[in-house]
């Protein structure tokens, strides 16, 4: 018989067996998000993994947000789905911003490995003991990381991604390549 | 180097005479079979690939960053690019989740609506899919059969919303028109008829010895990887993991109407167009029912301020004028505070959306989880062992998008 869990129950569990690790629990619309302080997060994972009533053996999302004002800047947040018990819960893992690193959870769920890349491209967060963390969706060498909140929409103004001066320079050469 | 037959050079039968060396080829960005810009750089041992690396990102729009900066209403028209194939599907996700963060309650009609359109976006989908993987591997005749179809559904979409491809169409709250008696028997006469094309493609390619030859076996994953990578849709459901968003956490009319999850059993490339074949069916049946079952009524919901008032109102009424205005040049100036993640299931998965709202008018962070993004992360596991041709097949089994990948 599969028992659905209520995600409060869930949260319940996990402040009981964390007690000094939780931050807080955040319930809105049916939805519980469970803040963590980052030390023991691989723990928290496989305790959410491997337990026999919660089994969240489904990785749905994992995800960084930047919150400039807060004593924690950063904060991953891991979207964990049961497929077993169809109950759902989400953890903040939170992330000082002088020491943005935290273990990674890749040895738990093999899906996180990718989404862990995006993190660490858009954010900077980085991940320890990931096997491969570059980055994915920018280009190798480009400085900056876009979804921080002092990151401009368009770009920093004053300096270009390197490689659009060589476009440039090519360019000004155009007369050179004409055929007449 | 086996004994080729009649005249083989014995002294070549024994391979550590020979010199050899890994070969390293780019299966670039530009590329007519990797659907959209997708690059891998494969290792090759002889024909066999060793390793394969994806590199993903050019197609990355930073759609996220932009969610930041536009108000709810404005970022729509951003989810009808992600996955450019099935825009309908993706409106209702993104509508859906922000429904349920500002707690509107959608009419029935748009309901059903909102399940049709999803619906003809999942077989206009799948009729793509199935084009571009037969031609792919060869079979171009399917693709030529599939893009009829595909005709008539992008008719209907152009004909409803006056767009074929970013449709921006189901509106938070409802959606943005109604459908008119006449779309509905045009579309119930293309529901009798699709059976019979479905039929059309199996007899096409279903028992071909070369398709048989080139799917069965290939691709092969195991239900547990597929559930730890978080593999969605039918590449999932091709493993024999009954998992669909529709049936796990309903939203729309799906848990009203009949229809059933296919699965496969292997996790092999023919297990996986099998799924999607069947969910032609399915998704047929499911239109079907919702045409003869669709209730009238509004189709948007009450809710003036993220809600924009129906037009014979704002030109009558100073009150509706008003929030009509601030709507469309503000936004919605308000919203509740919180965070939320809600899936549904779009042709390719699991699309996910996890929004946090700092109770302005714009999402604080919109997160984008999406299927192909997952899906090309297990494309290394497919195809690593197999040989150069069967990193096509594995592509085209898993269905990608790179608008959706890369955001």
């Amino acid at each position: 018989m599969e028992i659905t869990m209520e995600p409060l129950e869930i949260a319940e569990r996990i402040k009981a067996r964390f007690s000094d690790e939780v931050l807080g629990v955040n319930h809105f619309r049916d939805q519980v998000y469970v803040s963590v302080k980052r030390d023991r997060i691989v723990e928290i994972c496989r305790y959410l993994h491997d337990d026999p009533d919660i089994s969240m053996d489904y990785l749905s999302d994992l995800c960084g947000v930047d919150y400039p004002g807060r004593e924690f800047r950063f904060e991953v947040v891991y979207n964990l789905y049961s497929l077993r018990y169809r109950h759902r819960i989400g953890i903040k893992a939170q992330i000082p911003e002088n020491d943005p690193s935290i273990d990674s959870v890749v040895s738990i769920w093999s899906g996180a490995n990718w989404h862990e890349r995006e993190a660490c491209d858009m954010y900077g967060i980085v991940f320890r003991d990931h096997p491969d963390l570059r980055r994915i969706l920018l280009p190798e060498d480009w400085e900056g990381f876009p979804l921080r909140k002092d990151y401009p929409l368009k770009g920093p103004k004053d300096r270009e991604y390197k490689s659009y001066e060589v476009l440039k320079e090519l360019h000004t050469r155009d007369d050179e390549w004409t055929i007449r | 180097m086996k004994e080729t037959g009649f005249g083989a050079d014995k002294n070549l039968q024994d391979d550590s005479r020979i010199a050899t060396r890994e070969l390293t080829i780019n299966l670039g960005p530009q590329h007519p079979a990797t659907h959209g810009v997708l690059r891998l750089v494969l290792d090759l041992d002889g024909e066999t690939v060793v390793r394969c690396t994806p590199y993903i990102g050019y197609l990355h729009r930073g759609v996220e960053k932009l969610a930041e900066h536009r108000n709810y209403l404005q970022i729509i028209p951003l989810t009808d690019r992600l996955d450019y194939i099935s825009a309908m599907a993706n409106n209702v996700g993104y509508c859906v989740a922000v429904e349920k963060l500002f707690g509107i309650e959608v009419p029935e009609r748009a309901q059903y609506i909102r399940t049709i359109v999803a619906e003809m976006a999942r077989i206009s989908s799948h009729l793509l899919w199935l084009g571009t993987h037969a031609l792919d591997m060869g079979a171009m005749t399917v693709f030529l059969y599939c893009f009829r179809e595909r005709e008539k559904i992008l008719d209907l979409f152009e004909r409803l919303c006056g767009a074929r491809l970013t449709t921006s169409y189901p509106r938070i709250g409802g959606v943005k028109r109604d459908v008119d008696p006449e779309w509905l028997e045009d579309l119930y006469r293309f529901t009798e008829e699709f059976p019979m094309r479905i039929e059309q493609y199996e007899t096409l390619i279903d028992q071909n010895r070369i398709w048989l030859q080139r799917t069965k076996g290939v691709g092969v994953i195991s239900a547990e990887d597929a559930i730890n990578m978080g593999l969605s849709g039918p590449v999932i459901r091709g493993s024999g993991v009954p998992y669909d968003v529709r049936k796990f956490m309903p939203y729309g009319v799906y848990d009203r109407v009949k229809w059933e999850v296919p699965t496969g059993k292997n996790g092999d490339v023919y297990d996986r167009y099998r799924v999607r074949m069947n969910e032609f069916r399915q998704s047929n049946s499911i239109i079907r029912q919702c045409i003869e079952a669709i209730p009238s009524g509004p189709v948007m919901a009450e809710a003036p301020k993220f809600v924009l008032p129906p037009k014979d109102e704002v030109m009558t009424d100073i009150e509706r004028l008003i929030h009509h205005f601030v709507l469309i040049t503000k936004g919605p100036l308000t919203a509740p505070e919180g965070e939320i993640y809600v899936a549904t299931e779009v042709p390719k998965g699991e699309l996910g959306f996890y929004i946090v709202s700092d109770g302005t008018g714009r999402p604080y962070r919109m997160r984008i989880r999406s299927p192909s993004f997952v899906h090309i992360s297990a494309l290394p596991k497919l195809c690593e062992g197999g040989l150069v041709a069967d990193v096509i097949a594995n592509i085209g089994s898993i269905d990608i998008v790179l608008g959706e990948c890369d955001r």
